[in-house]
């Protein structure tokens, strides 16, 4: 290698990733969630660049389905601040906002799959019916549109789209979570949420609805966030990786960085975890 | 003085059945009602000599409104002679002194299940409907509690969920009674068991309607010259049942809603559902002087 090369080579790594240079997609400052006694999350910053995914890993109890859930404004924290760069509303702490806000801004900007699809999904309505009602929620409602968008949603999240007027019920958990996501994405979320999406999945169909999110990642540059306890689930789909431990951020940086050369005890020990 | 002094003799019965305190509870919340259209209004919904289920809360909001120059017609699945109307018109005879009647134009106080009149109602009259599930979000939630803050929250939208599966379903809407309506630009409604032919009935009447139901202790209304619009999607205009062809077999009238009666070859026969009205149409055939009032639809077409 010459001199030029290794200088350049070296020049890089002292610049931050390309993706972090944009402006920020979502930003929390200062997140303190309690449950009476109990810090459920504490004094947490989080930071997502546009079309990158954050993994966001723990033990069950470090707090991550919470962050997850103010996220979606299902829960408001005691101290923290909420933005997202949406056209206008950037100034806007959205912890702020009144319901009838809060409600249409989770229609139509945030999209969210949950490890359980009963909390995602109406188990008697069709499949097609499922991803139309956010649709019909954010204000939509000519008949031929929505069915047209909810073929097209379905079919982004490679549902097959001969069964789309079936119920979920009739399907199986992984074709279950890729309704939920369609209905996530259905409305071009400015960031997609998901909770375990995964988990409680046999490890092949895990795969594939992994192999989806990766492509849907990749066409569309969404901007998401994954929570999850399984370090392969986040290391195949995690640009950045996050490590909360009780309530607190103990390590975060690049998914290579965190996988290679983890620097907090706690990393460490997850990492090398294995049964 | 004495306490005696003060109050009432003894009797058997309070005029109208109800006591008067119930009365004025009730009376207060159809204003209540009436003042914010659409709205259902919680009422303590009192016993009365009728199973839950039978109209007990129609009754409730027609004898609160009794006086002994109401002239009262009941109406059952559109007729005027069945057990349960006759039994209802004879007790507000009974207990009001009322006049019965089966004349839409006469009837100051109609109290009905399934049917809104073909003849177009005045302002000078009510129309009490009995209405078994007053909740149109039922279907979509469950829990009552959160149905109630959706109301306040306007937030109808799963409302067309039903309608998407439905045509999604069966290629049309299905929904035949209870179609849910927005009143006033504001609450949607359930408009009890009429069909979808009466719905539009509604919309800028002259009458004040008063829905009741009794089991669920609800009353909410549509006030006069209120815009009562039925969910519908941009590409998919409401449609009404096709009765707009069909014939009465006794009256030979077209253009109204029917009653189907299937006939032993399989084939089907139609009579007028509203049946004061056909026999006043049987009456002015034979020769009789009967006035027959200006109908909502005209040749099967809602007149507007």
């Amino acid at each position: 290698m010459t001199a030029l090369n290794l200088a350049a080579a070296t020049q890089i790594t002292h610049q931050p990733p390309r993706l972090m240079l944009a402006e920020p997609m979502l930003t929390m400052r200062g997140i303190s969630k309690n449950f009476g006694d109990v810090k459920a999350v504490s004094d947490v910053d989080v930071t997502v660049y546009p079309g990158e995914v954050l993994g966001i890993v723990g033990e069950s109890g470090s707090g991550k389905s919470t962050l997850l859930r103010m996220m979606n404004l299902e829960e408001t924290p005691q101290a923290g601040s909420y933005h997202l760069a949406l056209p206008g509303r950037e100034d806007r702490d959205l912890f702020t906002l009144d319901r009838f806000e809060r409600r249409s801004l989770r229609a139509q900007h945030i999209g969210i799959v949950y490890q359980n699809p009963h909390l995602g999904l109406l188990m008697g309505h069709t499949n097609s019916g499922n991803v139309a009602e956010r649709l019909l929620i954010a204000g939509k409602r000519n008949f031929a549109e929505l069915r047209e968008q909810a073929r097209q949603s379905l079919d982004a999240s490679e549902f097959p789209v001969e069964r789309m007027d079936a119920t979920p019920r009739e399907l199986s958990g992984g074709m279950q979570q890729r309704v939920q996501l369609a209905k996530a994405i259905a409305l071009e979320p400015a960031v997609l949420l998901l909770d375990e999406p995964t988990t409680g999945l046999d490890v092949s169909v895990q795969a594939l609805v992994l192999d989806t999110l990766k492509r849907l990642q990749r066409d569309r540059a969404i901007t998401m966030v994954l929570v999850s306890h399984d370090l392969g689930v986040i290391r195949t789909m995690a640009d950045r990786v996050m490590v909360m431990r009780r309530g607190k951020v103990v390590e975060q940086g690049l998914a290579d960085q965190i996988f290679q050369d983890p620097q907090h005890a706690y990393t460490q020990q997850l990492v090398h975890a294995k049964l | 003085m004495k306490l005696q002094e003060l109050t009432r003799p003894w009797a058997a019965f309070n005029y109208g059945f109800l006591d008067e305190s119930a009365k004025r509870e009730i009376r207060r919340r159809i204003l209540k009602a009436i003042a914010v259209p659409g709205y259902q209004v919680p009422y303590a919904s009192r016993e009365v000599p009728m199973a839950r289920g039978w109209g007990t809360g129609g009754l409730q909001v027609s004898l609160t409104l009794l006086k002994p120059t109401a002239v009262v017609k009941v109406i059952d699945q559109g007729a005027d002679d069945s057990v349960n109307a006759c039994s209802i018109r004879k007790f507000f005879g009974r207990v009001g002194g009322v006049i019965e009647t089966q004349d839409t134009q006469e009837a100051t106080i109609i109290q009905s299940r399934h049917r809104i009149p073909e003849e177009k109602l005045r302002g000078d009259q009510v129309l009490v409907l009995q209405v078994p599930d007053p909740e149109p979000l039922r279907t979509v939630q469950s829990d009552m509690s959160v149905a109630r803050e959706m109301h306040g929250d306007a937030d109808y939208g799963q409302l067309w969920l039903i309608l998407y599966e439905q045509l999604v379903k069966s290629g049309r809407i299905m929904q035949y009674t209870e179609y849910p309506s927005l009143v006033n630009g504001r609450h949607v409604i359930s408009p009890s068991p009429i069909p979808r032919w009466d719905v539009l009935k509604l919309n800028e009447a002259d009458h004040l309607t008063i829905l009741s139901a009794g089991r669920e202790k609800r009353i909410y209304a549509v006030p006069p010259h209120t815009r009562v619009e039925p969910l519908v999607f941009d590409d998919v205009p409401y449609r009404v049942e096709d009765h707009q062809d069909k014939t009465c077999y006794r009256t030979n009238v077209t253009g109204f809603f029917m009653n189907e009666l299937p006939q032993d070859d399989g084939s089907a026969k139609f009579e007028l559902s509203d049946s004061h009205f056909g026999v006043k149409h049987m009456r002015k055939a034979e020769g009789e002087p009967v006035e027959i009032g200006d109908t909502w639809y005209k040749n099967g077409k809602m007149n507007r």
